[in-house]
């Protein structure tokens, strides 16, 4: 690195001024994130900001209402399953890229054809390897056929499958598309700076769709790592949306009277998973089904949803969202009553309890409360708080006894994205129940909703009575904006900038 | 003295290794790299992708002295987390991160030993006490805290400065001021420390005998010699400036060194991690160097030894 470089970088601090302050004369929209953004090509980043950018900056072929919960066309106009592996999309006519280049089935293919070829190290292979490749029939008209049948396709189509321009992307490749990104969407990105800063403008050519046309000529987009200093920028009314606010925060901001506080349910649970198969220990008391039984009694989920997780959050029994397709919610359940987990640790054969090792990575006052929950029964708890690539190995391996988990499901609204991804043997399978594995393997090769609502149902009932899990609360998420904003909060923890207004 | 010199340097060097290897094996232990760079939701498939695409599962002996080979030729290699070379991101924030450590020590020296002077000229009045205070203070209160009691009054309250960010001079205000603040307590104490001593030594009473003025006295005689030891700890402390601003860019979002090598140790990013830990450590051999070079061309007694 040269000094003149570094010189020149201070000079240029120092140099450039003024703080723009942006509201409703400006029409620009100031907002942070916590973290720094690895890539701006979607499919080289698996953050939800990753996320946020690809609904506004890019299209997929489909889009799912999220008030209706229904696809609807994109840039594909109408779509068929011509068979189990194998849908046909009639491609709408008359877009344009960012860069001027005109969207047809080429673009389809080649994207398509690059994202689901291994080789090329896309970051969240789930989103894209069910896809073996992209045939073209005529320009407007283009096939995309699965491995294998696969019914979520048009979740995953209609969310983090976005469509590259084929000459550009064949050109600069994800680095460059990460420079300089290039898409259909409602915005474009006009300025950037890698991890730091983005600027999107409203695309004004934009050819309307499912989405519509950007309400607000601008989005400007720092990244602020610390929560208080972005509230801080919002107090000055530097930044105008604050997104992800804790619990405590957003009420304290929303009794303040001065802003809009939102909350909104996300598709993140939380849930206890325990050594059912006995992995960790073959004769530990978690192989019990009766102590599972009494560690689903002992909890009081209701009462942490109160006191710790607020807002819009809810107690689940199931092993998945609410929100998502086939995740019943008419399922058994188990009260708080600890004088039964008491009983039932009793007949397993611990009437003085035991000694467990609970696991955890995230939102620790959570797992703290849960402990307490279980000392109070007689299990008493040696507390281990890892970092989440260290839990996720330990649980890989099977060397966790218990733990507190949670999981978002890559926003995707279908039970398979979570209930499929833990109870069909893979690694993190602490259950290895054959009639789950096969009801779940079944229900994920059918494109027949009801039998795969009917299976889900049985899996997830069986997860239930066999306490495998105790499915614990939804998330939720806060946001807060300036009353002159007008954003309405989605179920699916998705903020699209293109709904962003002034009232 | 350059067989000393280069002694130290061979120390120095052997330092840098011994913590490079350090922090590579560490970062192994917090769990496996390959799961922190394919993110929360990963699935087996992305993590046996990115095991693949990195060699993770190789033996970390040689992963590192790999590293290291290419480091030696001047290829710090691409960081895992922004798929950006290494060195293009450091030039890029190291800027930010070298001005805010000299803004801050210059405050902190401004602020410090004129305070530990005047503390010093007159122990135990009221403006001892009073600098005791400010240093108690700046040693107890957290950068984080501090910062953001700056911001709540000076950006919030009064307006004068913006929050966070850096793309003004306004901007490196309150950080300037977090940063030095920090420093401060200890330079102070020692300054006054140093110049209770050398104000009572025999040649001071020499030099007033002669008659020289108190002006004359204080600044060519007394603080000249008082000042070596607080050379030698603000170096420290600079390298610590430029090596441990992370809460406060963290706090003012400024993006500098400090904060990508937090950040970058959190993703897991062993490439830029690794580059930084090597830059930091530079610095600590450089300042410690400068603070000798310093002080023996102060203290021609060093010269000699």
């Amino acid at each position: 690195m040269k000094i003149s470089k570094l010189v020149l970088s201070t000079a240029v601090y120092l140099a450039l001024s003024a703080v723009s302050y942006a509201d409703k004369a400006s029409d620009t929209v100031n907002m942070a994130f916590l973290k720094e953004l690895e890539s701006a090509d979607v499919y080289f980043n698996t953050a939800r900001e990753g996320l946020l950018l690809n609904h506004s900056v890019w299209d997929g072929l489909l889009y799912r209402n999220p008030e209706t919960g229904e696809y609807e066309g994109n840039l594909a106009e109408s779509w068929t399953w011509i068979n189990d592996t194998t849908i046909e999309f009639k491609l709408r006519q008359g877009v344009k890229f960012h860069n001027g280049e005109p969207f047809n089935a080429d673009d389809v293919v080649y994207t398509v054809n690059f994202v689901a070829n291994k080789d090329n190290g896309v970051k969240s292979q789930t989103n894209v390897s069910w896809m073996d490749h992209a045939e073209k029939i005529d320009d407007y008209t283009v096939r995309i056929v699965a491995d294998a049948p696969f019914p979520a396709a048009e979740e995953f189509l209609a969310g983090p499958v976005a469509m590259y321009p084929n000459e550009y992307y064949a050109e600069v490749g994800p680095k460059g598309m990460a420079a300089h990104p290039v898409g259909t969407g409602p915005f474009k990105i006009t300025e950037l700076e890698p991890g730091k800063h983005f600027v999107l403008e409203k695309n004004d050519d934009y050819f309307g769709g499912p989405k519509g046309m950007a309400k607000v000529s601008k989005i400007d987009i720092r990244t602020i790592p610390d929560m208080n200093t972005q509230i801080a920028e919002f107090f000055n009314g530097t930044l105008d949306f604050l997104w992800n606010i804790p619990a405590d925060q957003a009420e304290k901001l929303g009794a303040m009277g001065k802003f809009d506080v939102v909350n909104a349910p996300a598709i993140r649970v939380g849930y206890i998973t325990m050594d059912a198969a006995g992995r960790f220990d073959k004769e530990g008391p978690m192989t019990k089904k009766k102590v599972r039984q009494a560690i689903y009694h002992a909890i009081d989920r209701k009462a942490i949803v109160e006191a710790l997780v607020k807002g819009s959050s809810t107690v689940i029994d199931s092993a998945c969202s609410p929100v998502q397709f086939a995740c019943a919610q008419d399922l058994p359940t188990y009260d708080y009553d600890p004088a039964k987990a008491k009983a039932l640790l009793a007949e397993a054969g611990y009437p003085d309890g035991f000694t467990i090792d609970f696991y955890a990575y995230r939102d620790r006052p959570y797992a703290e409360a849960m402990m307490g929950f279980l000392n109070e029964v007689g299990i008493k708890t040696n507390f281990s708080y890892l970092q989440y690539a260290a839990l996720r190995e330990k649980r890989a391996k099977g060397e966790v006894p218990i733990s507190f988990q949670t999981w978002g499901s890559y926003s995707i609204a279908d039970a398979s994205a979570i209930t499929s991804e833990f109870f069909t043997g893979g690694d993190w399978d602490d259950a290895r129940d054959p009639e789950i594995m096969e009801w779940l393997t079944t229900a994920d090769k059918s494109t027949d909703k009801a039998v795969r609502k009917d299976l889900y149902k049985k899996a997830l009932t069986k997860i239930v009575d066999e306490a495998y899990w105790v499915p614990l609360f939804t998330y939720n998420v806060n946001y807060a904006m300036s009353k002159e904003m007008d954003f309405k909060a989605t179920p699916d923890e998705l903020v699209r900038f293109f709904t962003f207004g002034w009232k | 003295m350059y067989m000393y010199i280069l002694k130290r340097l061979g120390l120095a060097l052997l330092v840098a290794f011994t913590v490079s290897a350090i922090s590579f094996s560490l970062l192994f232990m917090a769990g496996d790299p390959a799961i922190a760079i394919a993110g929360e939701n990963a699935s087996a498939e992305d993590i046996q992708m990115v095991n693949d695409r990195y060699g993770f599962d190789r033996p970390i002996v040689i992963q590192y002295f790999e590293w290291l080979g290419k480091a030696a030729t001047g290829d710090l290699g691409n960081s895992w987390y922004f798929d950006l070379p290494v060195s293009d991101l450091i030039a890029d924030r190291l800027g930010v991160t070298m001005l805010l450590g000299l803004l801050g020590m210059s405050f902190a020296l401004l602020l410090a030993i004129p305070m530990g002077v005047a503390a010093a000229v007159k122990p135990n009045s009221l403006i001892d006490r009073a600098s005791l205070f400010i240093s108690v203070v700046g040693q107890a209160i957290p950068s984080f805290w501090f910062g953001l009691i700056l911001i709540v009054v000076f950006s919030i309250k009064l307006g004068l400065v913006p929050a966070s960010g850096s793309t003004s001079w306004k901007h490196f205000i309150l950080p300037t001021i977090v940063l030095g603040y920090y420093a401060t307590p200890a330079i102070m104490r020692l300054t006054r420390a140093g110049m209770l001593e050398v104000l009572s030594a025999d040649y001071i009473r020499t030099a007033r005998a002669k008659g020289l003025s108190a002006r004359k006295i204080m600044f060519k005689h007394a603080l000249r010699n008082a000042i070596i030891p607080v050379i030698s700890l603000a170096a420290v402390q600079m390298g610590f400036m430029l090596g441990g601003s992370i809460v406060v860019e963290s706090i003012f979002a400024l993006h500098g060194a400090g904060f990508l090598a937090w950040e970058s140790i959190s993703r897991n990013d062993l490439p830029t991690m690794q580059a930084l830990i090597l830059i930091f450590s530079m610095f600590y051999i450089f300042f410690t160097f400068l603070a000798d070079i310093l002080n023996a061309w102060m203290d021609p007694r060093l010269r000699i030894a």
